[in-house]
């Protein structure tokens, strides 16, 4: 130790003279622009999905219900609430939101003398940070929680299957189903949008864990036809996809094929376990086995009552097999779901048709219920010039044809009349006849509405045009040419809206704009009707129906007549998941009658 | 030991009646003993410890430390929580240096799972520089802080507006002050904001400057010396007997240092040699982290200038709400500013820890080795033996 450790510390002094460093006003100290302060909430854009929910590591995040926020499809109805007892400002959940409505903002001070204050829903509790654009947000380059792009299953490539009815999408590999699984978020939006409202979460988790037999039963717990809603289902669970807000939406129609794919048939019963054998002496007839039909058996027998399904054509299915082409949903799918119902010991008599070979009311005297699903069966027909020329065809005329194996008439020149997925499948079955006749495929499916507002799935369309077909949309149909009795082609004028101010159909055309498509054949594919005759008009005397002339029915589609239950696509939809729900539904309401 | 500072002889009673031993036999009921708690309250403890001390007159006969007053079950709530959820919680494990705990279950997590190589190059240099703010941080606050224990006031008033800085500079990359929570699993959750190069650098000039005035301040100075030198002193063969980590290795002469023996993230690509001294004393412990202060800046701007510019932040991995990691173990360690910490980590296939275990230097330093360097101390210099071995109860008691 010498002088100079003496005199050294007092260099510090020199600081007397310099600025203070303190800073004067910290309640005014902004913070940095990623700086992690209160939270914020777009309303508008949140879902209420909850998977700010699930990943709070101190379950600060509760979804509560929102005054002026509905309930609806792709919406819970429900907003984040934030418990600032517990938040930890981690911003997880600003990272993993699906929609990119939750943020932090970078305000951080806030006092208040009502500690409950400090429980508020973010975008509805007013606070003055929400103005504030600076704050967390989630990263960018490349920081994702969950992948966003879709798996896509493998299809057999145009040429390969253009030539012949079979399915051309291939289906998971183990590997491909459990990385899209991977992708769910099991916010279950989706479970609530699926008119059956399956239990899509739990399937998916069931892939991921590897254990398909539970799948199987989490499938057949709301649906008895996996293999066929696997394939064909419009699934509107992928519409409302969490995840698709901000990505493609799960596959969850892929996954579903993919549980019903990978279990045979032949381990359904030990899989499904499933005891039938203990009747209760009840009798329930069912018209049409289609999705309704089918799964209106499928539950009541489950519950112990004798089902018998009539049926008018030589096959189970209904328009699933009679309007859908082989190529989207294989025979054999159809009947691994359909064997698995007979199984639990429905009956289906086929070849019988209600309304001639036996009276409906003699169904309702010889059995305690009956439930209809008889389905929409008839075409529609655009009625202009022309129309009633031998070889202008309704689209579920020739697809019913094509599965009973019938010879069709396939000219060279085809043009299809309609823009809905029917519409593409008979397009499509048609290239694919063609292309086996002549070797070359000149098919053109035109419709009244645009592009962007076509009612077909974009995949039937691209599919469509991958197979030479040619999609022409925004023309509507003036005439069919007729030469010498024979067709020669569709004459049509653009198209310019379809739907007026109040999204009624109402098309406007620019006359002067027109076009003519050469065809030795037309095909109307706008829509489907359905066939009641089968009631007789006394019977429908009892019944009531609504403006747009269907059977009016209650929540457990329970028509006017109390052992009438009416159900499938001539009450809802047109589509699958619809007639399997009301089967179900109605099911319950037999049972309800039957047990009252 | 008297204190040579006090200038005088203390009274004959002011002396312990024997030579002190960590086996000295202690007979209260003779009524030469006397009993003092410190802590788990008081200044002069860094964090919520009590050392229950024996003392004859000035001297200590006995020290036992007491720990349990801010247990909260850190490691167990881990591991009840998903893999992505348990950072968060890890960091509280030490408020001093919170970016090593977040480290630890980023790549203990990513080294189980098979995504240790995915982790993008820019990430890995963002969570070197977090790392070595996170040491720069903690020093700014340790190296005056020490001359604090012996009343030296005005350097901690310093280092803790620098420190504040450095703090300014994670508030604008990680979004937090103290707990950054900015090493994810796959990567980082931040690129670099624009001129944050230019604002580190003007700091770091501002801590240069800190760095003289502080050397002046205490080693140059006649009462920091007196009391420092000689004190507590760490012998190398006490090292490995008792598990001595750190920059408290490394004053006696033992250089430890996990960033050269056993390199992690890109450190074999920077060019530092850890500093070491012969004494082993708090004097000794104090000047390898001045020195260490130096190095980290140094490290700063070699990082700042090896970085890439931008790059991807995080690796595609698995969606966090599912993420299931096979069965398996792992020890991860890396040297923080107090030393040697490792975490061990085991999985069981399921989406949660079976266990977790953080290996801390604090462990060691504040219990075994603080009970066996305070006997013979002075009362006055317990403080400045706790401070000087980086005591860190939160981290002792996870």
């Amino acid at each position: 130790m010498n002088i100079k450790d003496i005199l050294t510390p007092f260099t510090a002094w020199a600081n007397v003279v310099k600025e203070p460093v303190t800073i004067k006003d910290p309640f005014n100290r902004e913070a940095a622009p990623r700086y992690r302060g209160f939270h914020d909430n777009d309303i508008e854009a949140c879902i209420g999905c909850g998977t700010c929910e699930a990943i709070c590591e101190n379950q600060a995040i509760d979804l509560i219900p929102v005054d002026g926020v509905e309930t609806k499809d792709g919406d819970s109805g429900l907003r984040p609430q934030v418990d600032y007892g517990r938040c930890c400002w981690c911003a997880l959940c600003v990272d993993i939101c699906t929609t990119d409505s939750l943020r932090l903002t970078n305000e951080y001070t806030w006092i208040d003398t009502d500690p409950d204050n400090f429980i508020f829903t973010p975008g509805v509790t007013p606070k003055s940070w929400y103005k504030k654009e600076e704050g967390w947000r989630k990263p960018g380059n490349g920081y994702e929680f969950y992948s966003k792009e879709r798996v896509d299953m493998e299809e057999l490539h145009a040429e390969e299957r253009i030539d012949s009815f079979i399915e051309f999408v291939k289906g998971y590999s183990k590997e491909q189903a459990e990385k899209e699984a991977d992708r769910c978020v099991s916010c279950g939006i989706c479970t609530a949008t699926c008119p059956a409202h399956m239990g899509i979460p739990e399937y998916i988790k069931a892939i991921r864990n590897d254990d398909l037999e539970e799948g199987l039963r989490v499938l057949y717990e709301t649906n008895p036809l996996p293999e066929i809603c696997g394939r064909i289902c419009t699934h509107k669970c992928e519409d409302v996809c969490s995840v698709g807000h901000n990505g493609d939406p799960l596959s969850i129609r892929w996954l579903k094929r993919y549980i019903a794919d990978q279990n045979p048939s032949e381990k359904y019963k030990e899989i499904l376990n499933q005891d039938t054998s203990k009747s209760n002496g009840k009798k329930v007839a069912i018209i049409g086995a289609g999705p309704s039909g089918l799964s209106a058996a499928y539950y009541l027998a489950l519950l112990g009552y004798e089902c018998t399904i009539f049926e008018k054509l030589p096959e189970a299915g209904g328009m699933m097999r009679y309007g859908i082409p082989e190529y989207r949903l294989p025979y054999d799918q159809i009947d691994k779901d359909v064997n698995y119902i007979l199984e639990l010991g429905v009956e289906i008599k086929y070849g019988v048709n209600i309304g001639t070979d036996i009276k409906l009311e003699q169904l309702g005297k010889d059995f305690d219920a009956v439930f209809s699903g008889t389905g929409l069966h008839l075409g529609r027909s655009t009625r202009i010039p022309g129309t009633d020329n031998e070889n202008v065809y309704f689209a579920t005329d020739l697809l019913r044809e094509i599965v009973l194996g019938k010879d069709i008439y396939v000219p060279e020149k085809i043009v299809v009349i309609g823009g809905g997925n029917v519409a593409m499948d008979i397009t499509r079955s048609l290239a694919r006849l063609q292309q086996i006749k002549y070797g070359k495929v000149d098919c053109t499916a035109t419709s009244l509405e645009s592009e962007d507002i076509m009612p077909a799935d974009r995949e039937e369309v691209v599919e469509a045009r991958e197979e030479s077909a040619i999609v022409d949309p925004g023309w509507g149909p003036k005439s069919i040419e007729i030469e010498n009795g024979k067709v020669k082609g569709l004459n049509v004028v653009k198209c310019l809206s379809v739907f007026d101010e109040n999204h009624a159909f109402s098309p406007k055309f620019d006359e002067d704009n027109k076009k003519f498509f050469p065809a030795d054949m037309v095909v109307e594919s706008i829509g489907q009707g359905m066939d009641l005759s089968y009631l007789s008009k006394e019977f429908k005397e009892k019944l009531k129906f609504t403006e747009r002339g269907r059977i009016k029915v209650d929540e457990y589609f329970q028509s006017g007549v109390e052992w009438l239950f009416v159900g499938g696509d001539i009450i809802e939809g047109p589509d699958v998941i619809h007639g399997i729900a009301n089967g179900h539904k109605a099911a319950v309401g037999i049972d309800n009658l039957l047990n009252k | 030991m008297i204190n040579k500072f006090l200038g005088f002889t203390p009274k004959k009673e002011m002396l312990p009646s024997q030579t002190v031993t960590p086996d000295t036999e202690i007979d209260l009921s003779s009524h030469k003993y006397q009993k003092i708690w410190l802590g788990p309250n008081h200044p002069g403890v860094t964090g919520n410890m009590a050392v229950e001390l024996t003392v004859q007159g000035n001297t200590i006969m006995k020290a036992q430390t007491h720990v349990g007053y801010l247990h909260r079950g850190f490691e167990k709530l881990i591991e009840r929580r998903l893999f992505v959820q348990g950072f968060p919680t890890s960091i509280r494990m030490c408020v001093a240096e919170p970016d090593t705990n977040e480290y630890f279950i980023a790549r203990a997590t990513e080294e189980l799972s098979g995504y240790a190589d995915a982790v993008p190059e820019y990430a890995n240099w963002l969570r070197m520089l977090s790392l070595e703010m996170a040491r720069l941080q903690g020093l700014l606050r340790g190296v005056p802080g020490q001359g604090g224990t012996f009343a030296l006031g005005i350097g901690v008033q310093w280092g803790v507006y620098l420190r504040d800085l450095i703090l300014d500079r994670f508030e604008e990359l990680t979004g937090a002050r103290v707990y950054h929570m900015f090493i994810i699993a796959g990567g980082v959750r931040g690129n670099l904001p624009e001129g944050f190069k230019a604002r580190m650098e003007d700091n770091l000039r501002d801590i240069d400057d800190f760095i003289v005035k502080i050397k002046k301040l205490m080693f140059h100075n006649s009462i920091f010396k007196t009391r420092a030198k000689g004190l507590a002193v760490i012998t190398p063969d006490m090292v490995d007997k008792f598990g001595i980590v750190g920059t408290n290795a490394r004053a006696c002469g033992v250089k430890r240092d996990v960033r050269k023996d056993n390199p992690y993230l890109y450190y074999d690509q920077l060019d530092f040699d850890p500093p070491t001294a012969t004494d082993g004393d708090v004097y000794a412990r104090t000047w390898i982290r001045w020195q260490e202060l130096i190095q980290t800046v140094d490290l700063i701007r070699q990082i700042m200038a090896k970085m890439p510019e931008t790059g991807d932040i995080r690796c595609k991995m698995p969606n966090v709400l599912n993420w299931k990691i096979p069965k398996g173990e792992t020890y991860v360690r890396l040297e923080s500013g107090r030393g040697e910490m490792g975490m061990y980590y085991v999985t069981d296939g399921s989406d949660k820890p079976r266990r977790i275990n953080l290996r801390g230097p604090s462990y060691n330093h504040a219990i075994s080795v603080l009970e066996h360097m305070l006997i013979g101390a002075d009362v006055a210099d317990v403080h400045a033996i706790m401070v000087s071995l980086q005591t860190c109860p939160p981290e002792i008691e996870r």
